[in-house]
């Protein structure tokens, strides 16, 4: 520990850290508008300057690593004057369009306008019309709303390892654009939405379906039915006021009937059926050597693309198991469609998810269609059913809880803790046991899988058999992972994993690209921490036990990987180029 | 070694027209008496006497003649290359105020020989320091010559250096920032092409003194010729055993490669220059870490302009306490200049620290041209200011020029007369670093643009003074919030004419006149009707027909429809219009 002075306060620190995490200590929030908590710092902005006794140089304080010793002033009248002018500048470039945007109310820059009590425009404005871009329907770029502070840029390439985004041309003229001034459509861009979740301002936005979704649910004609992630249940709080990680599944369901979806699902009951097929899948490879391993698994639908992109060859190594969501609205589709006697052709399936991939991945192959109709009609991210809530004036913090559909509405332990970084292998391992074993663990939860360390690799005993598991979340951790593989397998040495998981998003869906702002890896491990509460407190741990996936197996599917189930719930991969032609 | 003893320079100091022709003539009269195998003439670039007819320098003994005549040839080549007399007739004793390190060799030896760099002490403090096998006698050396860098910054070299030697790493990197881009500058240019091999030894001497084993030299594309000649030299040290494994034998092992700038200003700045090696967007990173801590791919790394890496050789071989010799208390030795503008003797001057503007712009660069009224003296480039007349005396030292609300940068040195207008210099300048900048950091990327916007609305007498106060205000935050030196220093020439020149920016808000005539917007053509001939040129010219009038009752120009396009200006025979 090393000692400084911040305001005259005498502050002990750990070495290395910088000026402006060290002032939080003594209470002061040091204002910036490009450093992101979980991004190097770009040094873009210029707002967070200090002083620092002994020279007439100001400081970044967000990427200048506090010393020994510094004596650091973080506000007086010339430090203020500065950060003004800095921030009147940024608004002489950025369109007064506050309004009609996607963030009004939520945006940092008109926050830190307000704090400093930006009252007239002192200088002209220079802002240059650049058309949006919608191409990829899952996120949408406005770069005239662009204040350059790189967020966006050190996410996707630094973060994802993606190398989408980049900036282009010079001076006054910059802007965020996909590399090579494509459309984003055409990029690498694997639609992960970490760039809109962690944009300070409305420069990019998920692609906003909210007003189809009203339209659809405006029609009598029209059976809608909606499922919720997992991670959304412990995310959507935010947007009401709820300290972090507050669960609220049962108010969501009610919330969601009083919009006027007719059958209220949970996607964490598809998650238990991918379970089911997943396990039974490895256990194939596994115990009678069928197929390639290790088996890495495919909820992810920015990963699964990132893979056809990036990894082609990796494709054998895939779960064919659809995601949750795929499988929810097939089932919705055929099974609950068949049971109800409702016309699938009259049903629209809406799904809410902490993820602007997902938006993708409901066309993304011709497998998303196997009911004869595509599977789900519209996706809504967290932050975008938060939006339809508050438009209908529901009163989110005092309704009743309500109960699901129970058809597909109930779920396991094991289906919810999807929604973290490791859970899909948590889950997955719960079943596989008893798959093999033909016993439940005597104790469910895998602490080795769980927190936000970028890969964990452990190892579990079945039937004095070692399983090597990785799990990996952030794209940028993928590399690790996949290199070890491809190595061994190229050398002809044993395998390093027989099961691996892969989330895009660093800490699985809980920190999605669709859910509330504000995400940091402090925000991460509490809203799991929700996730791991509600399995813990179910009293079906594991998806194999769920008594509503029995019956649907029973009577609809028959077995876990049968030629109905493989038809329905598993999918296809292909490479795909980097960049469209 | 060298093939000649002796060299005559020639160089035709009125119009350069005749210098082939007389270096031939000098030619043929040493085969005549058959010398041509002991000396060698060579057309110089410059002897630095001017407007003096032919002027003809002999080394060694720097016998220097000016005016020299076809006659004279013969006599020259009789008395002053056989017996070393000295032609008194002829014979000038130029003041020569400047004092040769940097350039010491340009214009004297073959840049495309290594021989000639060798027998001028070329290599001779590598020598040395392989020879001790002592770094940090190396580092001592380097501090006790007080040298300092001269991209501009003026950073203690030693202290770069020592910086780097401390890392333990087993990978550092030498980078030569050869990324020359101020406006009129071209120091590092006339190094590298005519004494390559000078940069390459401090190269391979502060690879030494830091342990690295590779450096690169960051030239701009914008250099063909000092790139090919950098190339040339790198191959040829390789050939000696100066450059590669085990170099003169020892264990100390060092290679070079060289990297072309894309044409960004900015790649001048360290951590952008870094970037751009690395294949990444030429935008500059926040430091600290500095370079010598974490560069080059994260590995400690030292970057040194061309002329302080040209400086090392010598210091190492003459020692720090020659080099310290010259020069101020806290600014030591020499340096570059390109002396440019209104002023007789534009050139390339190496000169003392501690010389006083007065000495460079009179003695040296032979005073203004055309014998106009001087107005100031622009130093340091973009990053640089004006130092108005009244403070010609001052001494060229880092600190005395920083005081002026200028710098040293890398040794742009411009003379203005009366007839350039302060709010257009600011503003040019002003637009070089809102055209360079990288656009990363907002205070850079907006704050410059709309200065710019503002310098505009003053040169064309649309401004207020509140434009001035906000230029102020943009300045500072410039200064205080920008990411690096470009964005930090890029006000700088607004700050300094505003300082020294504040009544021109009067001038141009209140009575909306440029007195230099530079800033077009506010002209006001004018007929002078004593010098009118009533020719009706300028009515058929103009393109508005804001000209009025017929030959009985002479021209006039409707102000209100007239656009300041000048054309009645440029075609009038008799200097009747008046602007």
């Amino acid at each position: 520990m090393a000692k400084a002075f911040i305001n005259n306060i005498e502050v002990e620190f750990e070495k290395g850290r910088t000026i402006l995490d060290v002032a939080q200590q003594v209470q002061v929030k040091i204002p910036t508008l490009c450093k992101h908590k979980d991004l190097c710092a770009t040094g873009a902005c210029g707002i967070c300057v200090v002083k620092v006794e002994g020279s007439n140089r100001m400081l970044r304080a967000c990427c200048t690593a506090m010393d020994e010793g510094m004596k650091i002033k973080t506000h007086d009248p010339e430090l203020i004057e500065i950060r003004r002018t800095v921030i009147e500048l940024i608004l002489s470039n950025h369109p007064n369009d506050c309004l009609t945007c996607g963030r009004n109310n939520d945006c940092e820059l008109q926050t830190i306008m307000a704090d400093f009590g930006i009252r007239e425009e002192l200088f002209n404005k220079i802002v240059k019309e650049i058309p949006k871009d919608s191409t990829t329907r899952t996120i949408e770029l406005e770069p005239s709303k662009c204040i350059g502070c790189g967020r966006c840029i050190e996410v996707c390439q630094n973060v994802q390892n993606v190398w989408a985004l980049s900036f282009l041309e010079r001076g006054i003229n910059t802007r965020m654009a996909p590399a090579g001034d494509i459309q984003l459509g055409d990029s690498p861009c694997v639609r992960c939405g970490q760039c809109s979740a962690h944009c300070p301002t409305g420069a990019i936005f998920e692609f906003d379906q909210t007003r189809n979704v009203w339209k659809l649910l405006q029609d009598p004609d029209i059976h809608c039915v909606v499922q919720i992630a997992p991670s959304v249940r412990v995310a959507i709080g935010e947007g009401f006021g709820y300290p972090v990680g507050t669960n609220l599944t049962k108010k969501i369901y009610a919330a969601l009937r009083r919009l006027g979806f007719n059958t209220v699902f949970d996607t964490n009951f598809s998650a238990d059926v991918t379970i089911m097929e997943e396990a039974s899948e490895f256990v194939e490879r596994f115990v009678n050597k069928k197929g390639a391993l290790p088996l890495i698994t495919t909820c992810c639908p920015a990963w699964v693309d990132f893979m056809e992109k990036y990894h082609a060859d990796m494709i054998e190594h895939f779960s064919s198991a659809k995601s949750p969501q795929e499988i929810m609205s097939t089932l919705c589709k055929t099974y609950f469609a068949e049971k109800k006697k409702i016309d699938p052709a009259k049903m629209k399936v809406i799904s809410i998810m902490p993820c602007t991939a997902k938006k993708y991945e409901i066309s993304r192959s011709s497998e998303m269609s196997a009911s004869g109709y595509q599977g789900t009609d519209y996706v809504l991210t967290t932050r975008e059913i938060i939006r339809m809530i508050k438009q209908a004036g529901i009163d989110f913090n005092s309704i009743p809880d309500e109960e699901s559909d129970h058809m597909m509405g109930d779920y396991s332990g094991a289906g919810t803790i999807f929604g973290a970084t490791g859970g899909v292998m948590e889950a997955a391992l719960r079943t596989a046991y008893n798959f093999v074993t033909k016993e439940n663990l005597p104790k469910v939860e895998f602490e080795n899988v769980r927190g936000l360390k970028g890969v964990k690799e452990t190892a579990i005993m079945i039937n004095g058999i070692e399983i090597k598991i990785a799990v990996a979340h952030g794209l940028g951790n993928v590399e690790y992972v996949l290199n070890k593989i491809k190595k061994a397998k190229e050398k002809g040495e044993p395998l390093p994993y027989h099961f691996v998981e892969v989330m895009a998003c660093p800490g699985g869906c809980i920190g999605g690209g669709g859910q509330p702002y504000g995400v940091t890896d402090e925000v991460r491990m509490i809203r799991a921490k929700g996730l791991y509460q509600d399995d813990e407190a179910s009293s079906v741990r594991c998806s194999h036990d769920n008594p509503f996936v029995k019956e649907l197996y029973k009577d609809f599917l028959g077995a876990p990987l049968s030629e109905k189930a493989h038809h329905l719930l598993h999918t296809k991969y292909v490479p795909r180029p980097e960049y469209k032609k | 070694m060298w093939k000649y003893k002796k060299v005559i320079l020639v160089k035709d100091t009125d119009t350069g027209k005749e210098t082939v022709r007389f270096s031939e003539l000098f030619n043929s009269a040493l085969r005549d008496r058959g010398l041509d195998g002991e000396v060698q003439v060579i057309r110089s670039a410059d002897i630095n006497v001017y407007n003096q007819g032919i002027v003809v320098k002999i080394i060694p003994g720097n016998i220097t003649y000016s005016k020299v005549e076809e006659k004279d040839i013969d006599l020259i080549v009789r008395k002053s290359i056989k017996k070393e007399e000295a032609l008194k007739e002829i014979q000038i004793d130029p003041k020569d105020k400047q004092v040769r390190i940097v350039l010491r060799n340009c214009g004297i030896i073959d840049p495309e020989n290594i021989n000639d760099y060798i027998s001028v002490d070329g290599y001779k403090g590598l020598k040395k320091v392989l020879e001790q096998n002592d770094r940090d006698k190396v580092i001592a050396e380097i501090k006790i010559s007080g040298l300092r860098g001269r991209g501009g910054g003026g950073f203690p070299t030693w202290m770069k250096w020592s910086f780097a030697k401390d890392q333990k790493n087993d990978t550092k990197f030498i980078i030569c920032n050869a990324d020359e881009g101020d406006p009129g500058a071209y120091m590092d240019r006339s190094v590298l092409e005519g004494d390559p091999h000078s940069v390459l030894e401090g190269m391979i001497i502060a690879g030494f003194a830091v342990g690295a084993k590779k450096g690169y030299f960051y030239i701009r594309a914008e250099y063909p010729l000092a790139i090919a000649r950098v190339e040339l030299a790198i191959k040829q040290a390789r050939e000696k055993g100066l450059l590669g494994n085990n170099i003169l034998g020892t264990q100390f092992s060092f290679d070079l490669e060289v990297r072309l700038g894309a044409g960004a200003f900015v790649c001048g700045e360290e951590t952008a220059l870094i970037a751009s090696i690395e294949g990444k967007r030429g935008c500059p990173s926040p430091r600290p870490p500095y370079p010598s801590i974490s560069g080059l791919w994260g590995k400690p790394t030292v970057i040194n302009n061309v002329e302080t890496l040209a400086n090392i050789s010598p210091i190492m071989h003459k020692g720090g306490e020659w080099f310290a010799e010259i020069g101020t208390e806290r600014s030591k030795g020499t340096k570059v200049f390109a002396l440019t503008g209104k002023v007789e003797n534009s050139s390339l001057i190496e000169v003392p620290m501690g010389i006083t503007l007065k000495e460079i712009i009179y003695e040296i660069g032979g005073g203004v041209l055309n014998n106009k009224k001087i107005k100031a003296v622009q130093t340091g480039g973009p990053s640089g200011g004006v130092i108005p007349e009244e403070y010609f005396d001052t001494s060229i030292d880092y600190e005395s020029l920083q005081n002026l609300g200028s710098i040293m940068g890398s040794g742009g040195m411009i003379v203005m007369d009366e007839d350039d207008c302060m709010v257009d210099i600011a503003k040019f300048y002003l637009k070089f670093c809102v055209d360079e900048s990288c656009g990363k950091c907002a205070p850079c990327r907006i704050g410059g643009k709309q200065m710019l916007e503002l310098l505009t609305e003053i040169s064309e007498g649309k401004a207020t003074f509140e434009q001035v106060d906000k230029l102020k205000l943009i300045s500072k935050a410039m200064q205080k919030a920008s990411l690096c030196g470009l964005g930090q220093t890029a006000p700088n020439p607004v700050l300094s004419t505003l300082k020294y020149f504040e009544q021109e920016y009067v001038d141009h808000i209140k009575d909306k006149k440029c007195v230099s005539g530079k800033c077009e917007a506010l002209f006001i053509y004018e007929i002078i009707q004593d010098k009118c001939k009533r020719c009706s040129l300028c009515q058929r010219n103009c393109p508005v027909e804001a000209i009025p009038g017929d030959r009985d009752k002479g021209y006039a120009i409707d102000q209100k429809k007239c656009i300041k396009c000048g054309k009645c200006f440029e075609v009038c025979k008799f200097e009747a219009v008046n602007r």
